[in-house]
C-alpha cells in the first residue's frame, strides 16, 4: 500500500478521470446536502397562517432549541445512551478482539469473524423487529425472567441501549481487532523479559497501543447511536431521541428540524477532534 | 444535459400555452403558481380566476395520463393484496388506464410533507391537513361539477371548513368516522365506557396504555376535559385558549406516565395489541377490524365513549401542480361511486360519503350504515372532526387561541 501511495501518477488526465466521479459524489451529495441543511436551519416556517417555509434569515430556530427544555433533555438523553452503548461495546469487544488477534487459531478466527459479521448481513430493520419480539411483554426475555419476578427491560431506554449495543458491536470489534493485530508480540515479550507482570504489561504496553483503536471504534458506535431513530421508535418507551425528534420535526417544521440536525453534527465534530488528539485516525 | 434542455423547453412551451389561457398565474411570494407544472398541459383549458389559492380549476376532464400517484391513509387504496375481496385500485386501473401508485402515510403531518415534495397527484386529507394544504397553495381548487357523483354525497359533508375555503371547493368528501377507545376485553375488566380509562393516573394498566402520536391528540384530552371539567368552558377542542390548552397538556403529561408506547403506524398498534404490550388506548375501526379478522389474535373491542369522540372527515384533494390531473379527477369520480364507496366504507369501517352506498352494503350487512350513522347528521355534528388549530378562535374570543405551532411544541414536550 505504501508503495502505491508514493508512486507518481503517470497520466494525470487518467487519474483525474478516475477520481472525478467519487470526488463529485463527495462534494455534491455529501457536502452539498450538509450545506443545504445548514442553510435551511436559518429559514422560518410559518405554522400559523401560510404553513409554508419562508426564506428569511434568522436565528429563531436555534433560539427555540435553547428555549424549549425538550431539546436539551432529548440531547442529553441521546448522548448518554450513545456513551453507554460505546462503553458496553468496548467492554464486549476488547477481550474478544484480543483473543481473535493473539490466541485464536486460523480456523476459530475465521469462525469468529463470520459470527461477528453475520448480523451485518441481515437487514437492520429485521434485527430491530426481532428484538421487539424478544423484549415484548409476551416475549422470550420476559418469559425467561418471569420466574425471577421481573420482566426484563421491556420497551424502555434500557432496551434501546441493549439493542443499539448489539447492532453496532461489529463496528467496535473490527477496529480493535486490527489494533491488536498491529501490536507486535515482541513488545509483549520484551515487557515480560524486563520483569513486568501480565497486568503491568497490559496497563503500560497493550492498553496505550490499542487505545486509539478503541477510540476509532467508538466513533462508529457513538455516531451511529446518535443518529438512530428506527430502533428508538420500535424499542423505546416513547421517549424521544435526537433522530426521532428530527424526524418528527421534519414532518412539520423543516427549518427547525434542520437546526436541530446541526446539534449532532456539532457534537460529532467535537468528538472527532478529541478522537484525533487520541490518535484514532492513524489506527483506522 | 441535452435531455434537461429539451425538458426545460417543453415545460416553457406548456407554460406559455397555459399562460395564454389564464393570464399571469404566479400569485406572488412562494405560494403555488397556477397549474403550470410540466405535464399539466394536457389538462383541459383552465378558467380565469387567478385569485384563488392553489391556481385554477379545469372545466372538463381530459384523457387520462396513464399514471396516478396518491398519498393515502392506510386502507384507502386497496389493490387486493391485503384481502383479495377488497380491490378497487384494480378496477380503476382497468377502467381508466391510470396505473396507481399509493404511498401510505401515518399522520396528517406526514401527508402534508409528502404532498409538498411535489411527487404526488392527490391525497386523502383529513381536516387537520386539508386547511394547511389549501393555505400553503398545495391544494388545487376542485371543479365539483365534473364529478358525476358529487350531487349524491351527503349534504352535511359539503361546504365544510375541511374541504371548502372562502366558498371554493378543494376536494371531494371520501368518508368519515370517529376515533375509538379500543381495549382487550380479556385483560381490561369491566368494559370501559369513558375516555377516563386512558387518563386515570391510577390506572391498573399503567405501561400498557397507548395514544395516537400526533399533536392533534391534544384535542382528545380537551374533549375529555370538556365533559369532565365544565369550568374550563371548552367549546371547540381545536380552538383552545391558554387555560384550556394548559389543562389539556397537563392531563397528557399525567397520561405520559401510563403510556407504554405511542403509535401512529397502524401496524405497530396491531402487533402491540396482539402481543399484549398495549391493552387499551385510542384506535381506529380498521385496526380493530384487522385484529379481529384473524381468529388467532386476542380479540379487541372498540367504542365511542360517553364523552363523544374526535374524528376525521376525509377529503380527496388534488395537488396544485399535479402531473396527472386528469387521472386524479377520474379517481375522484370513481372513488365516490356507490359500489366503490361500499367497499371503501366496509373495509375501513367508516361512514361512506355517498349514502347510495348504503343500499349496496345493505345487501350483505343491513345494519352497517346505522352502526356508522352514515346518514345521521345529528351524530355527524356531535363528532369533533380534526381540523387545523388556528390562532383565530373563529368566534367571539377573537385571536386568543393557540395556533398549530404551540400544539407542535407542546406535543414534543409531552413526549419528552
Amino acid at each position: 500500500m505504501a508503495a502505491a501511495g508514493t508512486r507518481r501518477p503517470t497520466n494525470r488526465l487518467a487519474l483525474g478521470g478516475l477520481l472525478a466521479l467519487p470526488l463529485m459524489w463527495l462534494v455534491v451529495a455529501y457536502l452539498g446536502s450538509l450545506v443545504v441543511l445548514f442553510a435551511a436551519a436559518f429559514w422560518h416556517f410559518d405554522a400559523l397562517i401560510t404553513f409554508q417555509v419562508q426564506k428569511t434569515w434568522s436565528l429563531e430556530n436555534f433560539r427555540a432549541l435553547w428555549d424549549q427544555d425538550v431539546y436539551r433533555t432529548v440531547t442529553l438523553r441521546t448522548v448518554g445512551i450513545a456513551a453507554a452503548v460505546t462503553v458496553l461495546d468496548a467492554v464486549l469487544a476488547f477481550p474478544l478482539a484480543w483473543f481473535m488477534a493473539k490466541f485464536a487459531g486460523q480456523r476459530s478466527r475465521a469462525i469468529l469473524t463470520v459470527a461477528i459479521l453475520m448480523p451485518l448481513w441481515s437487514s437492520y430493520l429485521v434485527k430491530v423487529l426481532a428484538w421487539r419480539l424478544l423484549l415484548s411483554d409476551s416475549g422470550v426475555i420476559a418469559g425467561i425472567l418471569e420466574p425471577f419476578g421481573t420482566h426484563g427491560p421491556g420497551f424502555s431506554n434500557t432496551g434501546v441501549w441493549l439493542v443499539m449495543s448489539y447492532i453496532w458491536l461489529p463496528y467496535m470489534i473490527l477496529p480493535v481487532y486490527v489494533g491488536f493485530e498491529r501490536l507486535p508480540d515482541a513488545l509483549l515479550e520484551a515487557s515480560g523479559d524486563l520483569g513486568a507482570r501480565n497486568w503491568t504489561t497490559f496497563r503500560h504496553v497493550v492498553l496505550p497501543l490499542v487505545f486509539p483503536s478503541l477510540v476509532a471504534g467508538s466513533i462508529f458506535t457513538f455516531s451511529l447511536t446518535l443518529g438512530d431513530y428506527i430502533a428508538v421508535a420500535q424499542i423505546g418507551s416513547g421517549n424521544q431521541f435526537i433522530g426521532s425528534l428530527v424526524y418528527s420535526d421534519f414532518g412539520t417544521n423543516v427549518p427547525l428540524a434542520a437546526a436541530y440536525a446541526m446539534v449532532p453534527v456539532a457534537i460529532m465534530i467535537v468528538y472527532l477532534l478529541v478522537a484525533r488528539r487520541l490518535g484514532a485516525f492513524s489506527s483506522l | 444535459m441535452t435531455q434537461r434542455w429539451l425538458k426545460g423547453a417543453a415545460a416553457l412551451l406548456v407554460v406559455g400555452l397555459t399562460a395564454a389561457a389564464c393570464g399571469g398565474s404566479d400569485s406572488g411570494g412562494s405560494s403555488a403558481p397556477a397549474a403550470s407544472g410540466e405535464g399539466s398541459g394536457s389538462a383541459a383549458a383552465a378558467s380565469t380566476s387567478a385569485e384563488v389559492l392553489g391556481g385554477t380549476m379545469p372545466t372538463s376532464i381530459g384523457a387520462g395520463e396513464g399514471k396516478l400517484n396518491l398519498v393515502v391513509w392506510p386502507g384507502y387504496a386497496e389493490d387486493g393484496s391485503t384481502d383479495k375481496n377488497y380491490n378497487w385500485v384494480g378496477p380503476f386501473q382497468q377502467e381508466t388506464g391510470c396505473q396507481v401508485t399509493s404511498k401510505v402515510a401515518a399522520t396528517s403531518d406526514e401527508m402534508v410533507q409528502l404532498i409538498h415534495t411535489g411527487q404526488y397527484d392527490g391525497v386523502s386529507a383529513s381536516g387537520n391537513a386539508s386547511t394547511r394544504l389549501i393555505l400553503a397553495g398545495d391544494a388545487a381548487p376542485v371543479n365539483v361539477d365534473l364529478i358525476k357523483n358529487y350531487a349524491d354525497l351527503s349534504g352535511f359533508l359539503k361546504d365544510q371548513p375541511y374541504n371548502t375555503y372562502k366558498g371554493t371547493h378543494y376536494g371531494i368528501p371520501h368518508g368519515w368516522g370517529a376515533n375509538l377507545l379500543m381495549w382487550r376485553p380479556d385483560i381490561v375488566k369491566p368494559d370501559p365506557d369513558s375516555w377516563g380509562a386512558v387518563f386515570d393516573a391510577n390506572s391498573p394498566y399503567k405501561g400498557k396504555v397507548t395514544a395516537y402520536d400526533d399533536p392533534i391528540y391534544i384535542a382528545d384530552a380537551a374533549l375529555y376535559l370538556k365533559a369532565t371539567q365544565p369550568d374550563l368552558g371548552i367549546t371547540d377542542v381545536y380552538e383552545l385558549t391558554d387555560d384550556q390548552f394548559n389543562a389539556a397538556v397537563d392531563l397528557l403529561k399525567t397520561q405520559r406516565g401510563l403510556i407504554g408506547q405511542y403509535w401512529n403506524d397502524y401496524t405497530k398498534l396491531i402487533s402491540a395489541s396482539t402481543a399484549g404490550d398495549t391493552v387499551i388506548g385510542t384506535s381506529w375501526q380498521i385496526i380493530a377490524n384487522l385484529i379481529n379478522a384473524d381468529t388467532k389474535n386476542p380479540p379487541v373491542k372498540a367504542i365511542v365513549p360517553k364523552e363523544g369522540s374526535t374524528g376525521w372527515s376525509d377529503t380527496w384533494m388534488v395537488y396544485s401542480k399535479a402531473k396527472n390531473p386528469n387521472c386524479m379527477y377520474l379517481w375522484l369520480d370513481f372513488i365516490t361511486r356507490p359500489d366503490i364507496q361500499s367497499q371503501v366504507a366496509t373495509w375501513f369501517g367508516e361512514a361512506p360519503a355517498n349514502p347510495k352506498a348504503c343500499d349496496v352494503i345493505a345487501k350483505s350487512d343491513p345494519t352497517f350504515c346505522d352502526t356508522f350513522h352514515a346518514t345521521d347528521q345529528a351524530f355527524y355534528d356531535s363528532v369533533a372532526f380534526w381540523k387545523v388549530p388556528l390562532p383565530d378562535c373563529g368566534d367571539a374570543r377573537g385571536a386568543t387561541c393557540k395556533g398549530y405551532d404551540a400544539w407542535l411544541q407542546a406535543w414534543q414536550s409531552i413526549k419528552g
